[in-house]
């Protein structure tokens, strides 16, 4: 059976692993902690497909017609 | 100096469990033990129920158990220890279960030791990622109630028979709550754990009640009525009973009475228990007063709309408002709002006295309550808060100092909030300014309508008065209605022009309208114009004259440029634009309308394109006063033609009625052809649909067409000269659709999105044939509303119409549930200042407001961009 990959699909948007540098610059704009992140859960699929493990923050890049591109930052937990 | 003591704490956890009885009696302070509550002298019995260690309500006594005063004592418990153990009847959902899922004579849960320690694990996972445990511990009881014979005695289970209110039957044999008592005892903390119950907090005994708390006086307060005699509340009533049985009962076993006595004073007890709790619990006699009134017991003190949750909790009544009926007035502003003298006496403003306004305030002082514009109340510089009367008025005035505050009346421009429920929206609460005036009800615009949802068919609407400045500020800069001519829920106006102020305009602007000197001074009076234009021409007197679109022009600010498409557009192929022989494309130019009728889509609320531009271009204060000048102008404009609507104005002209009639025949006959089709199965089934389906649709079909014919027949015979048609065309109220069933054919009357087949077997009604699929046996109106319908017709009608308010109850009875979730879902998000949406933790909830950070009201009507716009309106020219 031929395997899809869940990002190549128009409606998910684009779902990275985020750098700890990258983090804690993030963190530090919003002056938060990382249990401050909006969350995402581990079994999540998207979340399967990067290989993202708890602890992880992946970063969201949305596109649409009003704010052209936002990004987004969810802390995987269990 | 007490700010500390106010600060915010945060609740680290709640905990809920059972009481137990040791608890009861330690929090007791004293055991109540005769039902007497005074002795003659009136004073209270020492172990009443009135003890006076119970707290004190009378003010300037002193608690004798903690020596406060009333209003600082919270109260103090006591307790009744009871005979014989009775149910709480809050419990008998869980007893039922424990009762069926452990031994009858171990007390053991009926389960093999491995299965139980299999349950408990997962229910400590549970508890980890925060689940309720409640599904799953139901379905431990439920595996635990199938075992026949106890696995660890071997006892043979019998079933048990649960009976309202209270009584569990075992093989024909009724448990007491000894018994009952006795079995819950015996279960071990192990088991209590696997049934989802931690037996520190919630032992199951607990629920079979051996001592009842007695609540102190500060719950159950007693009144003193005028004639000096005291009644006591509901509650000490229902505990006065409990006493005197539990002392019965016990008089009767100690004296050693008959079985058959002691079950009977048994139950007794138990039923002045089980309503002293609930008063209203089904199969249960309610406990009454004297007088016939049930007792408002502790179940009936927290339930429902009145009770304490959500009359006193979520909701209060508050001072400084006011309530009446609500009845329009075009000649406010849409900021203001008209408030009754009788109303304005009553509601004050505190305000402090300084040496800029003390004169005034003396004056106000010394007007004192009764001559408008007064004051209510002084409160002096040690803080005293004096009533003003009609005594010591002058002599208040005359001592009136600066540091002192006067509470004074309402005048004409304080600022007040306004609301009408339900408030759905932001806009439901809008802060208006006030103008006083006679007569009894609050006056509005009624442009305003839109948004509070409001009519004058005897809505009422709520008022507050605003306190202090800061609040003031608050709400003028917030919260006043030209602020929120906007809504954010589509970037478009909410405020504007409704019914007459449409019609107005569009009767004052459509086509070239002559307009002689008078008749635009009239119109333009109470509008903020000083000045008339250069007339556009002199008729055969020599007398000037103005065309309808330059008075409309007045209005409009300078420098407003903006053209688009008219309500009444034809929307004919290619639009002729400027010049539309239909008058219907609106061409603003330097505030100067060129061409183009003024209707709905230029100043309605929801459309207003002219109104919007305005708001947006030239502010909210130009945009309150051009919806100002607006209502009046229209009002007028609407006077100088008038507008009236009859049973004439439904009158086609005969040949009319027999092209309809004959179009109506055609489809008849088209659907009867149809049918017999569909008889000889010679119907073709549309794609994916069966052949029953495709009848139905055909039929719907065709005789939705038919309905739409005799329409346009009817509607090419009233013109813009009938005023339906002007209401309809100009968006003002009603709809083409409305005068069709007037004028012409009232068409299918459907349940469902279908015709009607509901009724007796085969057929809707007796006198048609069984099978008959014609039009009129299924719901086809061919009678207009004015015609009249015939019997079957109007059954038919009834159906139907009972369909659409079915659908609204239910509608606003689940929109509205959906909004409470909504709103205590969201209730505490914030935008920061940093434009992040976080929660009360701080944990965020969205980057940025909206993911996007668009506030509506700013953009084109929710488009995120305006370049397009800008380019034009400076160069001229479209720019793709
Ligand atoms: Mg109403
Ligand atoms: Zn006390
Ligand atoms: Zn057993
Ligand atoms: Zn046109």
């Amino acid at each position: 059976m031929k395997k899809f990959s869940l990002l190549n699909h128009e409606r998910i948007p684009m779902h990275e692993i985020m750098a700890e540098d990258e983090i804690s610059s993030v963190l530090k704009q919003y002056g938060i902690g990382k249990e401050q992140l909006p969350k995402i859960k581990v079994n999540d699929p998207v979340i399967k497909e990067i290989n993202a493990t708890v602890g992880d923050v992946v970063k969201i890049t949305r596109i649409n017609p009003t704010s052209g591109k936002s990004y987004y930052y969810r802390l995987v937990i269990e | 100096m007490d700010k500390i003591h106010s600060m915010p704490k945060r609740v680290g956890a709640i905990k809920f469990g059972l009481i137990s009885p040791r608890e009861v009696r330690k929090m007791s302070i004293t055991p109540i033990i005769t039902a007497d509550t005074y002795d003659d002298d009136g004073y209270p019995i020492d172990m009443g129920l009135m003890d006076l260690r119970l707290g004190v309500i009378d003010p300037g006594l002193k608690c004798k158990s903690c020596g406060s005063r009333a209003g600082e004592c919270p109260g103090h418990f006591g307790h009744i220890e009871l005979v014989a153990p009775v149910i709480h009847i809050g419990f008998n959902k869980i007893i039922r279960k424990i009762l069926r899922s452990t031994c009858r004579k171990c007390s053991k849960l009926l389960l093999e030791p491995a299965k139980k320690d299999e349950y408990l694990s997962q229910l400590n996972t549970l508890k980890e990622i925060g689940h309720l445990p409640e599904t799953y511990v139901n379905e431990i009881f439920k595996e635990a109630r199938k075992a026949k014979n106890c696995p660890y005695c071997g006892e043979e289970q019998l079933e048990i028979k649960f009976e309202k209110p209270s009584d569990y039957i075992e093989d024909g044999e009724k448990l007491t709550p000894t018994e009952i008592r006795d079995r819950l005892e015996n279960i071990t903390d192990d088991d209590v754990r696997v049934m989802g119950m931690n037996p520190e907090t919630a032992r199951p005994e607990w629920m079979i009640l051996t001592v009842l708390p007695v609540p102190p006086v500060t719950v159950r307060p007693s009144i003193t009525l005028e004639s000096g005699q005291r009644s006591e509340d509901d509650l000490t009533h229902k505990l006065v009973d409990i006493i005197r049985i539990n002392q019965r009962f016990q008089e009767n076993r100690e004296a050693g009475a008959p079985q058959l006595i002691i079950e009977d004073l048994w139950e007794l007890l138990q039923y002045h228990v089980t309503t002293y709790f609930d008063n209203e619990v089904s199969g249960v006699p309610p406990a009454r007063h004297r007088s016939g009134r049930p007792l408002k017991t502790l179940t009936q003190r927290l339930k429902g709309k009145e009770g304490r949750f959500r009359g006193s909790l979520s909701g209060k009544r508050v001072n400084f408002s006011a309530r009446t009926v609500v009845s329009p007035d075009p000649n406010l502003s849409i900021n203001e709002v008209g408030i009754p003298y009788e109303i304005a006496k009553h509601m004050t403003i505190p305000l402090k006295v300084i040496t800029s306004n003390i004169d005034i305030l003396k004056k106000y002082v010394s007007n004192g309550r009764l001559i408008y514009p007064g004051a209510n109340y002084v409160v002096r510089g040690d803080g005293k808060r004096v009533k003003i009367t009609e005594i010591n008025s002058e002599e208040l005035a005359e001592k009136l100092e600066i540091g002192w505050t006067v509470e004074r009346q309402l005048i004409d421009g304080d600022i007040v909030l306004f609301n009408r429920q339900p408030s759905l929206h932001k806009m439901s609460i809008m802060a208006h300014t006030v103008k006083v005036l006679p007569y009894k009800t609050f006056r509005l615009n009624p442009s305003v309508c839109p948004p509070y949802n409001a009519d004058f068919d005897g809505d009422e609407m709520n008022l507050h008065v605003l306190q202090n400045y800061e609040a003031m500020a608050e709400a003028k800069i917030l919260m006043q209605v030209q602020e929120n001519i906007l809504s954010p829920r589509f970037g478009g106006p909410i405020i504007g022009g409704i019914h007459d102020h449409i019609s107005g305009m569009f009767l004052l602007t459509r086509n070239e309208k002559n307009v002689n000197k008078n008749d635009a001074l009239e119109l333009l009076r109470k509008a903020e114009v000083r000045e008339l234009p250069e007339p556009m021409g002199y008729d055969e007197v020599g007398d000037p004259f103005w065309s309808g679109k330059q008075i409309f022009s007045q209005i409009l600010p300078k420098g407003l440029n903006l053209e688009f498409s008219a309500e009444v557009c034809m929307k004919c192929d290619t639009c002729k634009k400027k010049e539309c022989e239909h008058d219907s494309y609106v061409f603003i130019e330097d505030g100067e309308l060129i061409s183009g009728t003024i209707d709905e889509r230029a100043i309605g609320a929801f459309k207003g394109l002219v109104l919007d531009k305005i708001v947006k271009e030239f502010g909210t204060t130009r945009g309150s006063q051009f919806i100002d000048d607006v209502t009046k102008l229209a009002i007028r404009g609407i006077m100088r033609t008038g507008l009236s609507f009859g049973i004439s104005d439904e009158d086609i002209p005969k040949e009319a009625q027999v092209q309809i009639q004959k179009s109506l025949v055609t489809a008849e006959t088209e659907v009867s052809k149809l049918i017999a089709a569909y008889e000889a199965k010679e119907l073709d089934p549309f794609p994916g649909r069966t052949l029953d389906e495709t009848i139905e649709l055909s039929i719907m079909q065709k005789l939705g067409k038919a309905r739409d014919q005799a329409g346009n027949i009817a509607g090419n015979y009233l013109g813009l000269e009938n005023s339906a048609v002007i209401m309809a065309r100009s968006g003002a109220r009603g709809s083409m659709l409305n005068l069709t069933q007037m004028a012409g054919c009232v068409g299918q009357q459907a349940v469902r999105g279908e015709r009607i087949r509901r009724g007796y077997s085969g057929r809707t009604l007796p006198h048609f044939d069984k099978g008959d699929l014609g039009a009129h046996a299924h719901g086809f109106v061919k009678s207009s509303y004015k015609s009249g319908l015939n019997p079957t017709e109007y059954f038919f009608h009834a159906i139907g119409g009972r369909e659409g308010l079915v659908d609204t109850a239910v509608r606003t009875s689940q929109s509205g549930y959906l909004q409470r979730r909504l709103v205590n879902a969201l209730q505490d998000l914030e935008v920061q200042y940093d434009r992040t949406v976080r929660e009360t933790r701080g944990v965020i909830v969205q980057f940025k407001y909206g993911e996007d950070g668009i506030d509506s009201t700013k953009s084109d009507y929710g488009e995120p961009e305006f370049v397009h716009k800008v380019v034009k309106s400076v160069t001229g020219k479209e720019v793709v």
